[in-house]
């Protein structure tokens, strides 16, 4: 037993092509991520206070595809969301659309703590924002030179572009793109405390040349977001294939009902679903971790109180992260 | 051939003092939209197309809570949601924060068939909505002065809640609290009288004579929500969700229903339990919901009906194939 943490920054085709100062900033932020974990763990915090910590972190880091960093909408604006879950209490809080606050996660989190809802979104949710007096920003300050140019070129290959996709240009030739864009998705965090209090949290910036409006997987309890008293999820990849497999509640709806460890019922669940279109981090009230993708790699990293830890992008670049 | 199937409700928790004439007025109404839908299958429509035709024929309909006759946020406006699903393929679509269009089934079908996306919300919806062509009206067509009542109602039972937002297991002393201002039957959800919860949301699932499944859900959320609160009706997997093996929707207090991810977990009972269709309903309604009170109907891709809710009635109807057909309310 004993706690247990598990983070990624994005499932997708991640190309190995991608350069270091690319590579670099990201497992910088995950192993800062990861001890930042293990130090709350190890002083005795909450799962849930864990989980918002490390995504908090990850929202404040621009490389990642959540909080700054954030893609763009078709109309160049960011439109942020987050969701959190604590697994004994079931208690869940989400947010969509957001334009200013800094660190939607923690929206969310207030929206479980001090509304009777669930759920947030959009003008009620930024004006929840300010009666609570959470950090906000303008919103261009999300905005990134990096993601102007991304959506440039989206618009260009006119089409709703995943956000560590490929420019239409590279495609023909399976040639690495002249301008790397290879981006990290969303982020999460899940964990397990050593009183065996399970969470999740998930927060992301959304899909590049998204429509106004566009809700994804995220701050969908059950798709992108769940946790009980077995597991806790965070997903990442194509939001709308991880919603229709409601993904992150089947690998709990698989342990509950159908008896398999967490292992297998990740594992099935993302086999279930078409190849290239989801990631998972998950950890058990066993302590086991599990994350796996059908995607080229995801950005992830683990910890257990056993000393297992571990820094990763691709199947088989697996680091020794131990601290 | 499969055998087809139809279930709609019109929301779990019904007032137990609703008197006669409204409870007649419900039943005529929930008689006329599953006719709407019995004529459908026996004229070959797909389920896809039964379940938006019906819901369309509840939304129109004042009596419920969705479209017309939508619950009001905290500021008296409507803010309208939405989901369809399409069990083959799992193809679906959602709206929330709709005001002005009419009919927002409709428009959750059209971000299902017509975008990228699987959900839009607020003025993106709206945008799409109107790029679409759909019917729109002002936001006033859908307030009626009944609401305009029981949002005021819903007001004053604020100010006697000490705090209505943390009912954490406290929703009894609310109760006891609320019960003063002449809702004497106790019941709570989310803190507030039933009678001012207006939990009329209205939803139906269908399995057509191919074994098609398909679900949709819609409603205008909890009277005097706050603006920009999302419930379980668009949610897949919570409110609505539709697979080969079945096709449910639910209704009643949405955050207990999101929180047991209902509408998908009858799915999951059928698949990983083995269980029936009736037992995967009972046993979610027992087991999955937890304080929160709800209920929901199903039909499995074989052609039964079932349905369950853990609280005072249900306004519901369903028929088969082979000529059955109910309307009710209580057990």
């Amino acid at each position: 037993m004993g706690w247990a943490i598990a983070l990624h920054g994005g499932a997708g085709d991640i190309p190995r092509s991608l350069p270091p100062e690319r590579r670099d900033p990201r497992l910088a932020t995950l192993r800062r991520c990861l001890h930042l974990a293990t130090a709350a763990l190890r002083a005795g915090r909450p799962a849930l206070d864990v989980v918002e910590l490390v995504v908090r972190e990850m929202e404040d880091c621009p490389h990642f595809n959540a909080g700054r960093g954030s893609v763009l909408t078709t109309d160049g604006t960011v439109e942020m969301e987050a969701a959190v879950m604590d697994g004994n209490t079931m208690r869940c809080g989400a947010v969509s659309g957001l334009s200013t606050v800094v660190n939607a996660v923690s929206l969310a989190r207030l929206v479980m703590d001090k509304t009777p809802h669930i759920y947030l979104a959009f003008d009620g949710a930024e004006a929840f924002a300010r009666e609570q007096g959470v950090m906000t920003k303008d919103p261009s300050h999300f905005i990134t030179e990096e993601n102007k140019e991304r959506l440039r070129q989206a618009k260009e290959a006119n089409r709703v572009q995943i956000d560590y996709t490929q420019p239409m240009k590279g495609q023909e030739s399976q040639a690495p793109p002249k301008d790397d864009n290879s981006r990290i998705g969303t982020v999460g965090c899940v964990a397990i405390d050593s009183a065996g209090n399970l969470a999740t949290a998930t927060s992301t910036g959304g899909l590049v040349n998204k429509m106004v409006g566009r809700i994804g997987d995220t701050p969908v309890i059950g798709a992108g977001t769940y946790a009980n008293r077995l597991c806790a999820v965070s997903a990442t990849g194509k939001g709308e294939a991880i919603i229709r497999h409601t993904v992150a509640r089947d690998v709990a709806a698989m342990m509950e009902h159908g008896g398999l460890s967490l292992q297998d019922a990740a594992a099935r669940v993302v086999g279930g679903v078409p190849p290239g279109n989801v990631g998972l981090v998950a950890v058990s009230a066993a302590g086991e971790v599990s994350m796996v993708y059908n995607t080229t790699g995801m950005f992830r990293a683990c910890a257990t109180e056993g000393g297992h830890s571990e820094v990763a992008i691709w199947p088989d670049d697996v680091d020794d992260a131990s601290c | 051939m499969a055998r087809w199937a139809i279930a709609i409700h019109g929301g779990a928790g019904v007032d137990p003092n609703l008197p006669e004439h409204r409870q007649e007025e419900a039943k005529r109404v929930l008689a006329r939209c599953l006719q709407v839908g019995v004529d459908a299958l026996r004229g070959g429509a797909p389920a896809l197309d039964v379940v938006e035709a019906v819901v369309r024929e509840l939304e129109t309909d004042p009596f419920f809570n969705s479209g017309r006759g939508s619950a009001l946020t905290r500021l008296g406006t409507v803010e309208m949601e939405a989901s369809i699903m399409d069990g083959r393929g799992r193809r679906c679509g959602a709206v929330s924060g709709v005001s002005t269009v009419k009919n927002p089934v409709s428009l959750a079908r059209l971000v299902m068939d017509k975008s990228p996306h699987s959900y839009l919300a607020f003025d993106g919806a709206e945008e799409f909505a109107r790029e679409q062509g759909l019917e729109v009206v002002d936001n006033s067509y859908f307030i009626t002065e009944d609401n305009v009542d029981t949002l005021k109602l819903a007001k004053e039972a604020n100010s006697i809640l000490f705090d209505y937002r943390i009912p954490l297991g406290g929703s009894e002393t609310c109760s006891a609290q609320a019960g003063s201002d002449n809702h004497s039957n106790g019941m709570v959800m989310n803190g507030l009288p039933i009678s001012i919860y207006a939990p009329e949301t209205v939803g139906c699932a269908v399995v057509d004579s191919n074994g098609f499944t398909a679900a949709a859900t819609s409603t205008g959320g909890l009277m005097n929500k706050m603006t920009g609160r999302i419930g379980d009706s668009p949610l897949i997997g919570s409110g609505t969700y539709a697979c080969d093996v079945c096709a449910v929707s639910c209704t009643g207090e949405g955050e207990a229903i999101i929180r047991s991810t209902l509408a998908r977990d009858v799915a999951a009972v059928m698949e990983y339990r083995g269980a029936g269709l009736q037992e995967a309903v009972d046993y979610c309604v027992k087991e999955r919901l937890d304080e929160g009170f709800a209920g929901l109907i199903a039909v499995s891709g074989t052609g039964e009906v079932a349905y369950g809710f853990n609280c005072t009635g249900m306004f519901r109807g369903c028929a088969t194939e082979d000529g059955f057909m109910e309307v009710g309310i209580w057990e």
